[in-house]
């Protein structure tokens, strides 16, 4: 399955562990949250990176205290019409400052790839028919009413800078508009464009 | 009204583009019906029976004459000449053609209406009471705290894949016009004792199979944390809502699983986090959307007015028009009429282009060219001067829609049943008819009064059967149409669920079946200004279910 991360395809480096007997492969394990749980020392001690895979019943608040040493929070999606993890991920970014990638796995319709990023997923396990449609998905609206975890400025934000359209007192503002500063996962987002 | 600024034209001009390219991916064969269902759904476009069904929002029932006139074109356009209103306060077209679809959203992005969110497991059209802002008993004008859920609603990243369907409600006055309790969230505006307006909060009302009353989670909450509260509600329900049942996803069951006290402290517990964020509402924002519904420049009239007097007096049909279909304005010498869209035999809700144009007409020419559409399935004219009710009336009359029959029996609620509906069990809208019709004595309406007649094609309840004086569920019994019969319920600030009376009625008994509980609450009733859910309540079941079932 290709992966999109920060907007740009990615050979995924992230081992899937299914089992027990695989615990002593190098590089990046993903592991089920009942493999976290029985192995976690030993896990947490390991050299290499390490991530967890998340059920869609299984609330990150499980892994909470753990999130300093997870480099990578999976969650699924049985049905893409299971909308849990899109609490989960604004959870995991707002409530609990975690850090590193958040992915998307399971069933996901390219119509909600915007959905996603705005809920502070910046990883996305798609098909092949999906990611052609990455673009346009994900640009099809200019602005969004509501604050979500992007950084992008909502449209109630973005009001505030601008002159009413119909105001019942014709006060036009004065604040300076000061453009806005690209953030690190911007910065990234270019980078990986480039490298690809 | 709101009136879209360059962001909102933007965002629902997006929106139809988007659209457009779904469709063009339908037709072409990438997308399968089953991937392209929840799609469609997400902009109101439904399979019905025998073609697509769209369902245009109609944000807290509020419309310009323009919006109307554009319904109109429309209807006549793509459809058959006609649309359908719902409780949702919604109009719903029945014979749109697929490729069609992006058009007409096109057309109604132009005069600043969409169809997003009237369908799918999110965030449905908020609703408000159809009077909002005129009315004489208002705490606080709903129509702006619905239109701020409008927006912070739409398309929301994190709520649009719930369990299941989420409806908010409004209403601005101690007298529940909007049916909060009935609701997944009820809103009743209050003030404190400051005098600043905000909510009672209600949790977890609904209908359908498993009907309740919706749950009082909190008694006050400032106007300034209605987001981020309503953020908290939703967050709590996206986690923990049940998803290994459709029947058992709405926010109705966690809250009755959970307990409303226990409930309540996880969403206070939520809030907590997130009350001082970004979703609070600073007061020049409040005061910004407030500005939208500034009351319109009325004239300084007498309350009195001997015009209308006359008229009255000389003028049975519009004395009783009057007494039906009108009510108090908050202003002197202004009146706030209802447009019943249920002639008597009639399809409840039903609207042809020609009277949505009548009736926009009217808006301009008498009103301030604004239009509301009720729970009720009718329109309702909100500012009019006494002295033209006359005028209007006759207007009204002329295009069959001055029926004196608003709140009376056959102001009848119906779904649109088996006849358009993949999911009916039964026919809705020939009973509403034939019960309708039963009752087009108007003498004999007014002599029964005020009472509420509400028919459901299945376990569904779209027409809020649950709710009803007298409610009326259709079922299946092998391949017949049976209507089972409740009575006693309440939509209004005393809710109530109805009770069953019995066995249910074949269709061609069910109306005789009105008939003989309206018999007996005319024997029973002390004196006429005892309303048929007075009566019920003080006398009970037993009375009608006897009658019922000895008579048949």
């Amino acid at each position: 399955m290709p992966l999109i991360k920060n907007g740009a395809p990615l050979q995924d480096p992230w081992f899937a562990v299914t089992g027990d007997e695989q615990l002593d492969r190098d590089g990046p394990l993903l592991v089920p949250l009942e493999i976290w749980q029985a192995h976690r020392d030993r896990l947490a001690g390991r050299v290499g990176p390490v991530g967890v895979r998340l059920a869609s019943h299984q609330s990150p608040a499980l892994v909470a205290d753990d999130l300093d040493r997870l480099d990578l929070v999976a969650l699924e999606f049985p049905k893409f019409t299971d909308g849990r993890a899109y609490s989960y991920a604004r959870l995991l970014r707002e409530r609990h400052s975690f850090g590193g990638e958040i992915r998307a796995v399971g069933h996901i319709l390219r119509d909600q790839f915007a959905f996603l990023l705005r809920c502070g997923f910046d990883a996305i396990e798609v098909d092949e028919r999906a990611a052609a449609g990455w673009q346009s998905a994900t640009t099809a609206f200019s602005a969004w009413y509501q604050p979500a975890t992007d950084d992008a400025a909502s449209i109630p934000a973005r009001r505030r800078y601008a002159v009413p359209a119909r105001s019942t007192a014709a006060v036009i503002r004065s604040e300076p508009v000061t453009p806005r500063q690209p953030s690190p996962a911007e910065v990234a987002v270019c980078a990986a464009t480039w490298a690809y | 009204m709101y009136r879209y600024d360059e962001f909102d034209h933007t965002f629902v001009t997006q929106r139809v583009e988007q659209f457009r390219e779904q469709v063009a991916r339908r037709i072409s064969g990438e997308l399968s019906e089953d991937e392209f269902k929840p799609l469609r759904l997400m902009n109101g476009l439904y399979l019905q029976l025998h073609a697509y069904m769209l369902r245009v929002a109609v944000p807290y029932g509020t419309l310009s004459a323009r919006q109307l006139r554009q319904l109109a074109y429309i209807a006549r356009r793509y459809d058959r000449g006609y649309g359908h209103f719902t409780t949702r306060q919604n109009i719903q077209f029945n014979w749109p053609t697929l490729s069609d679809t992006p058009d007409i959203l096109a057309d109604l992005a132009a005069v600043e209406m969409h169809a997003i969110q009237t369908s799918g497991n999110c965030i449905r059209n908020t609703t408000a009471d159809a009077t909002a802002g005129v009315a004489a008993d208002e705490v606080a004008d709903s129509r702006i705290y619905c239109e701020i859920i409008r927006q912070w609603s739409t398309l929301h990243p994190e709520f649009s894949f719930l369990p299941r369907k989420f409806k908010i409600a409004v209403t601005g006055s101690g007298r529940d016009r909007a049916v909060t309790a009935a609701h997944d969230i009820g809103l009743r505006m209050q003030r404190d004792a400051d005098g600043n307006p905000g909510f009672e909060v209600l949790v977890g009302g609904g209908q359908g199979r498993t009907p309740v009353l919706a749950a009082k989670i909190r008694d006050f909450l400032p106007e300034g944390d209605l987001l981020s509260y309503l953020e908290a509600i939703l967050r709590v329900y996206n986690q923990l809502g049940r998803r290994d049942n459709i029947y058992k996803a709405r926010i109705k069951i966690l809250v009755r699983e959970t307990g409303a006290a226990e409930f309540a402290r996880l969403v206070e517990a939520e809030w907590a986090h997130i009350r001082n964020g970004e979703l609070r509402l600073p007061a020049d924002e409040l005061e910004r959307i407030r500005g939208y519904f500034a009351p319109p420049l009325y004239q300084a009239l007498d309350d009195a007015c001997p015009e209308l007097a006359a008229q009255r007096a000389g003028n049975r049909g519009f004395d009783a028009w009057v007494q039906s279909n009108v009510e108090a304005h908050k202003r002197p010498g202004y009146a706030i009429a209802t447009i019943s869209l249920k002639p008597h035999g009639g399809i409840p809700g039903d609207a042809s282009a020609e009277q949505m144009e009548v009736v926009a007409g009217l808006a301009d020419r008498y009103g301030f060219g604004e239009i509301r559409v009720t729970y009720k399935q009718n329109l309702l004219l909100p500012d009019l001067r006494k002295g033209d009710l006359f005028a209007v009336w006759k207007a009204l009359g002329e295009t069959g829609l001055a029926t004196a029959n608003s709140h009376r029996l056959s102001d009848i609620i119906a779904c649109p049943g088996l006849d358009y509906c993949n999911l009916a069990n039964a026919r809705s809208i020939p009973i509403a008819q034939v019960i309708s019709a039963r009752f087009a004595d108007l003498e004999r309406e007014r002599e029964i009064g005020n009472v509420t007649v509400n028919i459901s094609g299945c376990i569904n309840a779209c027409a809020h059967h649950h709710v009803a004086n007298i409610g009326i569920l259709g079922v299946d019994k092998k391949g017949k149409e049976f209507y089972q019969v409740t009575l006693g319920g309440a939509a209004d600030e005393n809710a109530a669920i109805g009770d069953i009376v019995g066995p249910a009625f074949d269709e061609d008994r069910i109306a005789g079946a009105v008939e003989t509980v309206v018999d007996v609450y005319l024997a029973e009733r002390r004196g006429a200004d005892e309303a048929f859910i007075d009566t019920y309540r003080r006398i009970g079941l037993k009375p009608f279910k006897e009658k019922l079932y000895a008579a048949h």
